[in-house]
């Protein structure tokens, strides 16, 4: 379990995750959703100990992230932010094959190679897997990075907008693949949209943001509704069930 | 061809260019020539290690092929240090014949100046780009004492002034080359503990520290070794601003590979081939006209250029 | 700060400079002017003077020009390698004629300013990662490899000590008869003001300007062949201030804000009080002897340049 206790963070003196605290819990998609300039990413961010917090903490596995060694930290949760420009030249395979850092230190061994193998197998990236990461489409370097990610074989997984420049079918191709994580691997998944919508369609639970405090937080189905959303928003979102998911039409 | 190939392909082109530098035209006098000739290549073998080793570690920390650690301001600070003490003291004093006296004023100096810089500046923040800006405003500071010194000092002791101004092989101090060469295996021995990170930074911060990489400290720590490897061979030979600018592209563009282990051998090992090469043209075909760092620095500072008009893989 | 209140402190410092300096003139001998006197005036003080307001406004000017062009607060002729460029250039045109006289010194100075500049336009346009601190850093990197490249020559044909005196700006040497290429700036600074709107326009972008109706490369042009031209010109009568042109528009713009035409009488009037105030300063500290400008400016200005760069990085984060 994620559990974020108290937690502050200060820009310039003023709060962009003011006093937040939220229990992240096992096995499950949770999102973050909010306008812009709530401190979702922020928040993620200090989860996964890329921005430091000026106050608070934050216990994964009942221990506080500063109690923990730098990869002993990695081996438990990793990140994926949302722009990932990288400046040198990697194939995909050199790409995923970092994301065992944290078991081999660099030398890589038969059982870490398989991992990334097998990574490289469930983003289905194998016949790519030799290409260099300038030569891939927007899609297929999402599934890159996501599949180093995989390599990295950590309990929790926090991604900060991973649908960000991806079309529609690549979009629900990610989704898939992040929803397969929990139900296959018994992954926890944490991550920031902002579509309202993937949201409720994927995720298990939600937490909504806004000028970086939490306004509400519950299951899915009690956070996409009207009365809520318009608490987050500030707009009218009228709900629809279509298919079995709850879906906003926010477009009028 | 193999990584590995290349290696062993330059160390070979390296020895042997090192073997002609001792041997070639030696005459009769062995005793006299080889042992100085060996002192000299030592000198240009370790300037070159130290300044490629850095570069390249500089390169990767800051994820950027332009930027060379001289830019810090350890170049200018060097160069005042020089000219001060030639401006008070005189060219006469103990601290500017003295090799050593010189040398441990030097470096001393450098290495406090690193400290402060890297000190005030991990306090207020960790953007590496602010720091190097701040570097380099320094360098701009000392730089304008230098000149107005310069202006004032008298024209014979200016001559001083310039040789220093120009990195040269000619006459290094064999006792201080051996504590060179201690300091910098000393330094390069304890990067080794975060050699193994290198990879990883080079994809930058973000992915680093999710990948586990003790960051904060990891890039403190080199930046130290840095500033170390910078002082030791500036205050040995004097500034080669841009040739590990040089050496650590062409190391790039030669191995085309993310792993460290061969970019460092590979870029050593063209830094001691650039130097040992160029001081055989200088001595043998320009025969002294020119000093070798203002050539490296040319042709790094050209080679540079076209890197940049080329395609920005900045 | 109102414009009047610069408008004064020029004026007051304008008088002082007049009347400060190893020759004792006082106001009140203004009337009872010796020969000497109104030599000294006319010959060395206020010739000192007019070269000072010169400099300090056009300087700045020209650094405005290049931050709004780019886009970036940092950009300035000291940090995009003109000034390093138009410094090889009066090295070229020293090797190639040897007694080489100002007005074409001037000119090749004028054509490697500009140059330097148009590629270091190039290098920003193929950079991807547009870091506001790491473009100065770029250019100041380009700077050095030009430098490099002077200092090949310089070394080759013994001409070091000569570059070493364009290092460093120095307005004790303005006299009579060694100025007056300065007042090429004026009309310069003319255009300026005339194209003030469309260099903050064609700022914006590429695109934005064309969308605008703006012919995007004519202005870019003019505004780097305005830097150009300053910088040479400058540094050939004065020599090299370091900084002026980042740190003056910086100034005006934390408190006036970012328009260009507003700005730029701001920023010239600005621009000639600091340089005064730092020459005065310079003529007083080690009285009778000088420190030249180039170092006062050199000092201060690193100094309110690192101030500058703290404080965006409290507001950027």
């Amino acid at each position: 379990m994620i559990e974020v206790r108290d937690v502050t963070k200060l820009y310039g003196g003023k709060p962009v995750v003011d006093s937040v605290s939220v229990a992240i819990a096992r096995n499950q998609i949770t999102s973050f959703i909010g306008p812009n300039g709530a401190g979702k990413s922020t928040l993620l961010s200090m989860i996964s100990r890329l921005a430091d917090k000026d106050r608070g903490e934050i216990f994964i596995n009942d221990r506080e992230i500063g109690r923990y060694k730098s990869n002993e930290l990695a081996r438990t949760v990793s990140i994926l932010k949302q722009t990932n420009h990288i400046n040198i030249r990697l194939t995909i395979r050199d790409l995923v094959s970092f994301g065992r850092f944290p078991y081999s230190q660099g030398r890589l061994t038969k059982e870490d190679w398989r991992y990334v193998d097998e990574a490289i197998r469930y983003m289905e990236l194998e016949d790519i897997e030799n290409k260099y990461l300038d030569q891939l489409s927007g899609g297929q370097r999402q599934r890159a990075f996501i599949a180093m990610v995989l390599a990295q074989d950590t309990e929790y997984v926090l991604l900060d907008e991973p649908l960000n420049n991806l079309d529609m079918k690549h979009s629900v191709q990610i989704m898939k693949v992040l929803r397969r994580m929990v139900d296959e691997l018994g992954k926890t998944v944490v991550f920031v949209l902002h579509d309202i919508n993937f949201a409720s369609c994927y995720s298990d639970y939600i937490v909504a943001l806004k000028g970086g405090k939490i306004v509400r937080e519950g299951p899915t189905a009690d956070i996409i509704d009207t009365p809520v959303l318009r608490e987050v928003y500030d707009m009218e979102i009228p709900i629809e069930t279509i298919g079995g998911n709850r879906i906003g039409i926010y477009f009028s | 061809m193999h990584p590995k190939g290349k290696i062993a392909a330059l160390a070979a082109f390296a020895l042997l260019l090192i073997a002609a530098f001792v041997f070639y035209k030696s005459g009769t006098n062995w005793d006299y020539v080889l042992p100085r000739r060996l002192v000299k290549i030592a000198a240009i073998a370790l300037t070159g290690a130290a300044i490629a080793f850095a570069t390249m570690v500089f390169q990767t920390i800051t994820n950027n092929r332009i930027l060379t650690p001289s830019i810090i301001g350890l170049d200018s600070l060097y160069m005042l240090i020089q000219t001060f003490i030639i401006f008070v003291f005189g060219s006469m004093s103990p601290m500017v014949i003295n090799k050593s006296v010189n040398f441990f004023i030097t470096v001393g100096l450098m290495m406090i100046f690193a400290a402060l810089l890297y000190k005030v500046l991990f306090k207020e923040g960790r953007n590496l780009f602010f720091l190097l800006l701040v570097g380099i405003i320094f360098g701009t500071f000392f730089g304008s004492i230098s000149t107005f010194l310069q202006v004032l000092i008298d024209p014979n002791e200016f001559l001083i002034v310039q040789d220093r101004m120009f990195a040269s092989f000619n006459n290094v101090n064999t006792d201080i080359l051996a504590l060179a060469f201690a300091l910098t295996a000393l330094t390069v021995l304890y990067a080794m503990r975060y050699a193994k990170y290198l990879d990883v930074l080079s994809l930058g911060r973000d992915h680093a520290i999710g990948l586990g990489v003790p960051y904060d400290r990891t890039v403190r720590q080199l930046l130290i070794v840095v500033a170390v490897l910078i002082a030791i061979s500036t205050a040995l030979v004097g500034p080669i601003t841009f040739l590990g600018l040089l050496v650590a592209n062409v190391a790039h563009e030669l191995f085309r590979t993310y792993r460290h282990s061969y970019l460092l051998t590979g870029s050593v090992l063209i830094s001691v081939i650039a130097l040992v090469g160029g001081q055989f043209v200088v001595e043998r075909v320009f025969t002294f006209s020119t000093t070798l760092s203002v050539i490296i620095n040319f042709i790094g500072g050209v080679y540079f250029l076209y890197l940049l008009l080329r395609e920005s893989k900045a | 700060m109102k414009k009047r209140y610069l408008t004064a402190a020029l004026i007051v410092l304008s008088v002082c400079s007049v009347f400060i300096g190893v020759k004792d003139i006082s106001p009140l001998d203004l009337f009872s002017l010796t020969e000497q006197q109104i030599q000294i005036l006319l010959v060395s003080r206020l010739p000192r003077l007019v070269s000072l307001i010169i400099a300090g406004t056009s300087m700045s000017i020209i650094g405005l020009i290049m931050q709004q062009l780019t886009r970036n607060k940092f950009v300035s002729p000291t940090t995009a390698g003109t000034m390093d460029s138009a410094r090889l250039g009066v090295l070229v045109a020293l090797m190639l004629f040897t007694s080489a006289a100002p007005l074409l010194k001037m000119a090749v100075a004028f054509v490697f300013a500009l140059a330097g500049t148009i590629v270091f336009m190039k290098i920003l346009d193929k950079i991807k990662f547009k870091d506001a601190i790491f473009i100065p850093l770029v250019g100041l990197m380009f700077g050095n490899i030009i430098s490099s490249i002077t200092t090949f020559f310089a070394y080759k044909n013994n001409l070091i000590q000569n570059i070493s005196s364009w290092l460093q700006g120095d307005f004790s040497i303005v006299m009579k008869g060694r100025y007056e290429m300065l007042y090429l700036s004026i009309p310069l600074m003319v255009i300026a003001y005339l194209y003030a709107n469309r260099f903050t326009v064609a700022g914006m972008g590429e695109d934005f300007s064309k969308n605008l109706g703006l012919n995007y490369r004519q202005v870019v042009n003019i505004g780097l062949i305005l830097v150009a031209a300053v910088s040479s010109v400058v540094l050939l009568t004065i020599g090299t201030i370091p900084f002026l042109g980042l740190i003056i528009p910086n100034i005006v713009s934390i408190y006036r804000g970012d328009n260009l035409k507003n700005n730029l009488s701001h920023t010239a009037l600005l621009g000639a009080v600091f340089v005064i105030a730092c020459d005065i300063l310079g003529r007083v500290i080690i009285y009778p002897y000088e420190i030249p400008i180039g170092l006062t400016v050199g000092v201060i200005g690193s100094g309110i340049f690192l101030y500058l760069l703290m404080r965006s990085r409290a507001y950027a984060s």
